[in-house]
Formats: structure tokens, C-alpha cells, sequence
């Protein structure tokens, strides 16, 4: 234990060292490195390609270059496993001494490089990872895609104030099924709803039959779903195979179920859906609909919620270079992003000074056929919505 | 009362698309005793060959259910020719090795070829909905799903028992050089028997797609299941894994839906109930080889 915390505090004054040395010679002409850690192979694959795939789609449409500073990025798989993203972020920092770190697909990840960031006053730009605490973990860390509170709670007080009186939750039994379990409960009964049902999956779940067979039986008004991404289609199918849809009983839930990467796939089944999310690639904005049509005419199909978390990440270490006028230091770099407003193709967004999170409007949604495509429907909005995990405290 | 009747439908679909997933390792670990942990690979491909079929190229769903089977089978055959024949003589723990190998290899593969997101096998409207009989509700897919597997199962359980090629085959297992002296060509009946559990595999693979899920990482989620079938049922016929399959699919329906909580157990309490009881499996032989 003495000869890990030993080699722990080696490698802290390592990367102090890199640091003091890197800031001093850092000349208007070196680039800045932006070292993008992201799961590009394994499960969550399709979150880092999103995201890979809009910060070069930024690039190409804003230049590489910054306050008279050429922007660097060296992207790193971590496959998802936070062993790998401390290591990465640690050659990243000591190696490479990059001035960013960002990207992060899961939660553990995130927390796995938050001890780095702090100890080398290094901006970690999080554009994935989606549970509240992930800010509080350093000064260092600013978030640029969600938390799971801010659509648990909206879709919680929508479905109370729009004649939905009995829910049956559905969710995966891991730390974000158990969130938005948690946060969308909290908001509904306040709201004078019931819970009528609560089952929790195993998150390695073959067959949703049998707990969608206790949904049934239950009448419920709607059923509250919240499963990985890569679940959602085969739920929703299972859900009008067992005739659920038939009987009246609406499907609610936060809209990392019903992603916009993965929504056509899931056929008719998913038309009604309602759910509560800060990016749908139907929103009716002029900027989105350039986004959009650039992004599908780069990369072939259409961008998701992760991938304008991408672009809005990238877009932010672009402004807060401006900012400080191509200097890399990170307190001031972080000072720069605190209460920044800009527009994003998700609508109007803001870092909110106090915990460095992102507030945005959310907006809830309804799966609908466009032009033959399916596509989440905004009806209503939610505007300025903090972080509820934090505010809450 | 009818809520019983559809989670024992529920089961027995379940339990029956576990026992096409599961027999052909059934087969190789039983029969041919070969480890053959790359056994999910080839319902990954089965599955993916009939999404292809159907979704981009239109082809109608039942027409390729059967080239599934045919392209798996092809695919197992060769493989079977060019590296598994090198180690049914190897250790089972080279076997183990060298079979993980090629499950992370077509992993990669079918990440690096299809992309990492599930895919889903466009249904034909027919097979979509419930069918209410007697207030029992009855899923047309998985009705199908018993339909077909059901027949599937008489028909190998005649093959085994009946045919000469069946009876070749089991004298080929019992004792391969007597069998060979008796002029039965050996490698002939395993590369076939082989290349047959991979096509049910991706049969089953296929027929899958809609309950479980395809996506690359098919073949490590669901090895699990495969070994607990062939585990429970025991790997001396194909009536044990056919039981272990019904008893496990049925247990594990009934089990999620009355007791939800302690839903992701049940399957592995059998296992290991059944396991203390009959070491060697339901219908296991008592001498291993």
C-alpha cells in the first residue's frame, strides 16, 4: 500500500513537474494538445464515435487554429474502463503534455481522470458521462452533456400535470437506471402521481417478456423506462408484441432510450413515445438543421445526443481559448468557461458558474414519422434547467 | 389463471430458443467432447446474415431463416477443416484458449464490419402482435419460435436415433477406432455433425435476433447460458439439453415475473440445484470418457 501511495505521489509531482516545465516555454506558436479520451471499440463505441465524428466536423468548419494557436487533438480509446482512462489520462497529461482532457463515455471514467485533472490544474471537458456528482469531483471538470436529473425530473413533473396519475417503472438496475428511477419518482409523487409497479432489470436482461407481462397486470397510466441505449429497441418491441400499446398504456422515460442513433431501427413500435431530452435531431432551429445536414453529409447518418455534446465541447475550449487570448493556463482557461452562454444546435445553453454544469432547456418529445424517417418530436419546452442532483443539496 | 398460461408460453419459447442456441454445443462438447467456447460466434453470424438479408436486401424473412443455417454451417465447416481438426486431440484447455481467441476475433470483426449498435431483423407484419386464445395471451413470434424448434427437435432426435448416418455418428463418439476399423470414415461424421450444430446455431442466432438482441458482443453475453444448458441438461443426447432448456427458460420467465427481485438468480439456482443433485447432469452418463 506505502509503495502504491508512494508511486501515486511520484507520479503527482511528475505530472507538477510537466506541468511548471510545459506552461513556461509555451509560446504563441506551439499548439495547443486537446487529448480526447473516448470507448471507441467495446459497448459504448458508438458514444466515442459520435463524439470523435463531431469534434472533426467542427473543426473542418471552423479551422484548426485559435487565438493565433494551432488546436491538436490525440485521441485515445479507453474502451469504457476507467483503468484504462487513468492510465491514458496520465500519459496524456505527464507524455504529451496536453493543455485539455475530454470526451469520457461513462461516468467511472470521468471520476477515474478527475484526481489527474485536479493535481494538473488541466481543463477536463466531459461531454458524455451523465451522473450529477461527476462536477463536484474537481474545479477542473466542465460538463457539455447532461445529467440524467435534468430529463428524470422534467419528464416526472410533465407526466404529473398532464392526467398521468399511475406509473409502472421499468428500469435497469445500475447506477444511472437507479438515478433516473430515483429522480423521476421524487418529481412524479410530488406531482400527486402514484408508482404502482416498480420492477428493476438485470442490466444483462436477454427477454424483457416476463416483466412486461407484470406491467400489464398492473394498468398502469404509463410505464417509466429507463434501459441502456442498445435495450430500448428490443423493449419497445417486446412491449407491442405483448400489446401494451394496444391497451393504453403510454411509454415515458428520460431520451437516452429512445437516441436518436438508434431510434429509426426500432420500427413503428416506438411511435407515441414521450420523452424528456436536451437534444433531438428534429429540433426546429436554423443552426440544428445545419448541423444536422452537415453532419449526415460527412459521416452518412444522422448525429445523436452525444454528438452535439461533442460539438459543444470542442466549441467551448474554442471560446475559452479566445478568451484568454491563446494562454493554456487552467485555472484561467476554467474561469473562462464559468457562465459562458452560447447557442447551441440543441438550442440556448450555459455553464453554470457555481458547478461548472451544463444548464440547458429540455425539451419533452414525442416519436413521430418525418418524411418516412422516425424522429423525436419537441411539444413542449423546458427552459434554463439546472442540474437537480446538485441544486437539490 | 391466465396469466400462468402465457408465462408458461413465455417460458417454453424461451427455453426452446435456448435449446436450438444451445444443442450444436451440445453436440460437440457431448459427442465429440471438443470445448467449443466460439460456439455463440456462429449464431452471430447467422443472425447477421439473415439481417442482411432481409434488411438490405429485401430478402422475405422466412426465405432467409434457412440461409442462416446454410451460411453458419459453410462457415463452421471450414473452420472445422482448416484449424479445429488440429485440436480434438489437445487438451481441453488449448481447446478453451483457442476458441476464446476466435470468439474475440469475430467480435472485432463484426464491430469493425456492421458497426457496434444492435440491429433489429425486420418482421414480417404476420409475426408481429398477440394472439388472444381463451384470454391466454400468445405471442405469433414466439408461437413460431416452439413451432419451429419443436419440429427441429424431432427431426435430429429421429436423425440421432434412426438413421445410419445417426448410428454412425454415435458409434464414431463411443469409440472412433473401432468405428474407423468398421470402414465409418470419422473426421467425415464429425466435420458434418460439426458443421450442422453451427447452422442450428445460426438458426438460432436468427431467430433470436427479436427476443435477446444482436449486436457483436453476442457471443460473450450469451455464453453463459450455452454452457448452463449443456451443463444442466447433461451432453450424452439431445433430450437433456432439450429438458435443462425447457426447465431453465420456464424458470426464468416465472421466476422474473413473480419474484422480480431475485429475478436474475433463478437461472443459476437450478444450475447449481441441479448440479448438487445430478453431477453430471440431467441426463448425463455416470462414466466420463
Amino acid at each position: 500500500m506505502s509503495f502504491r501511495t508512494g508511486l501515486l505521489s511520484l507520479a503527482a509531482t511528475g505530472i507538477a513537474l510537466a506541468v511548471a516545465a510545459g506552461a513556461a516555454p509555451a509560446s504563441a506558436q506551439e499548439s495547443v494538445k486537446i487529448g480526447l479520451i473516448l470507448p471507441m471499440t467495446g459497448g459504448q463505441a458508438s458514444t466515442g464515435k459520435q463524439i470523435d465524428n463531431a469534434v472533426k466536423l467542427y473543426m473542418q468548419q471552423k479551422g484548426d487554429t485559435v487565438a493565433g494557436r494551432k488546436i491538436e487533438i490525440i485521441l485515445k480509446d479507453d474502451g469504457a474502463v476507467p483503468d484504462n482512462t487513468k492510465r491514458i489520462a496520465q500519459e496524456l497529461i505527464v507524455n504529451e503534455k496536453v493543455n485539455f482532457i475530454a470526451g469520457f463515455g461513462v461516468t467511472p471514467a470521468a471520476l477515474a481522470a478527475a484526481p489527474l485533472a485536479t493535481q494538473g490544474k488541466i481543463p477536463q471537458i466531459v461531454m458524455a458521462a451523465g451522473t450529477s456528482i461527476i462536477t463536484e469531483r474537481s474545479p477542473y471538470i466542465v460538463r457539455t452533456s447532461f445529467t440524467l436529473a435534468q430529463s428524470s425530473t422534467i419528464i416526472g413533473d410533465w407526466a404529473a400535470r398532464n392526467g398521468i396519475k399511475k406509473v409502472a417503472t421499468l428500469t435497469s438496475d445500475y447506477a444511472p437506471g437507479n438515478d433516473a428511477l430515483n429522480f423521476f419518482k421524487q418529481n412524479f409523487t410530488a406531482g400527486g402521481g402514484e408508482i404502482v409497479e416498480e420492477v428493476k432489470v438485470p442490466l444483462a436482461n436477454p427477454d424483457f417478456a416476463p416483466f412486461l407481462q407484470r406491467m400489464k397486470d398492473a394498468k398502469p397510466d404509463a410505464v417509466f423506462v429507463f434501459v441502456p441505449a442498445g435495450q430500448g429497441g428490443n423493449f419497445m418491441k417486446q412491449y407491442a408484441e405483448r400489446g401494451l400499446d394496444k391497451s393504453g398504456i403510454r411509454v415515458i422515460g428520460p431520451g437516452d432510450v429512445m437516441d436518436d442513433d438508434l431510434l429509426n431501427n426500432m420500427g413503428d413500435a416506438a411511435l407515441g413515445t414521450v420523452t424528456a431530452h436536451h437534444y433531438s435531431a428534429a429540433h426546429p432551429s436554423a443552426m440544428n438543421k445545419e448541423f444536422v445536414a452537415a453532419y449526415k453529409k460527412a459521416y452518412g447518418n444522422r448525429p445523436g445526443f452525444m454528438a452535439v455534446s461533442g460539438y459543444d465541447g470542442i466549441h467551448m475550449i474554442y471560446e475559452a481559448l479566445k478568451k484568454t487570448g491563446g494562454k493554456t493556463d487552467g485555472d484561467a482557461l476554467v474561469a473562462a468557461m464559468k457562465g459562458m452562454k452560447w447557442e447551441s444546435p440543441r438550442g440556448p445553453i450555459s455553464i453554470d458558474p457555481e458547478t461548472r454544469d451544463i444548464v440547458q432547456n429540455i425539451y419533452i418529445r414525442k416519436v413521430e414519422k418525418v418524411d418516412g424517417e422516425l424522429y423525436n418530436v419537441e411539444f413542449a419546452t423546458f427552459e434554463a434547467v439546472k442540474d437537480s442532483g446538485k441544486t437539490k443539496k | 389463471m391466465t396469466t400462468l398460461f402465457t408465462i408458461l408460453f413465455d417460458g417454453v419459447a424461451y427455453g426452446m430458443l435456448l435449446f436450438v442456441l444451445a444443442c450444436g454445443l451440445a453436440v460437440t462438447l457431448g459427442l465429440m467432447n471438443f470445448v467449443n467456447l466460439a460456439h455463440g460466434a456462429f449464431a452471430m453470424t447467422g443472425g447477421y446474415v439473415c439481417a442482411v438479408l432481409v434488411n438490405q436486401s429485401g430478402w422475405p424473412f422466412f426465405a432467409a431463416l434457412p440461409l442462416a443455417f446454410v451460411v453458419s454451417a459453410a462457415i463452421g465447416v471450414a473452420l472445422e477443416r482448416s484449424l479445429y481438426r488440429h485440436l480434438y486431440t489437445r487438451s481441453h484447455l488449448d481447446q478453451v484458449l483457442f476458441s476464446v481467441g476466435l470468439v474475440f476475433m469475430s467480435v472485432a470483426a463484426v464491430d469493425y464490419i456492421m458497426g457496434s449498435s444492435r440491429i433489429f431483423i425486420r418482421l414480417p407484419a404476420a409475426l408481429e402482435g398477440q394472439i388472444d386464445f381463451f384470454g391466454v395471451g400468445i405471442g405469433r413470434y414466439r408461437l413460431m419460435i416452439i413451432v419451429i424448434c419443436g419440429l427441429l427437435t424431432l427431426a435430429l432426435q429421429l436423425v440421432l436415433a434412426r438413421t445410419r448416418f445417426g448410428s454412425r455418428l454415435r458409434a464414431a463418439v463411443d469409440d472412433p477406432r473401432a468405428a474407423s476399423g468398421l470402414g465409418i470414415n470419422v473426421p467425415q461424421v464429425f466435420a458434418f455433425t460439426f458443421a450442422f450444430g453451427c447452422g442450428l446455431a445460426g438458426l438460432g442466432g436468427a431467430l433470436s435476433a427479436e427476443i435477446l438482441g444482436l449486436d457483436p458482443y453476442f457471443p460473450l453475453k450469451f455464453m453463459i447460458y450455452f454452457l448452463i444448458v449443456v451443463t444442466v441438461g447433461g451432453s450424452s443426447s439431445i433430450t437433456g439439453p432439450f429438458m435443462a432448456s425447457l426447465l431453465l427458460g420456464i424458470g426464468d420467465v416465472a421466476g422474473k415475473y413473480y419474484v422480480p427481485k431475485m429475478g436474475p438468480f433463478v437461472i443459476y439456482t437450478i444450475m447449481i440445484v441441479i448440479l448438487i443433485w445430478r453431477p453430471n447432469g440431467l441426463f448425463g452418463r455416470t462414466a466420463a470418457r
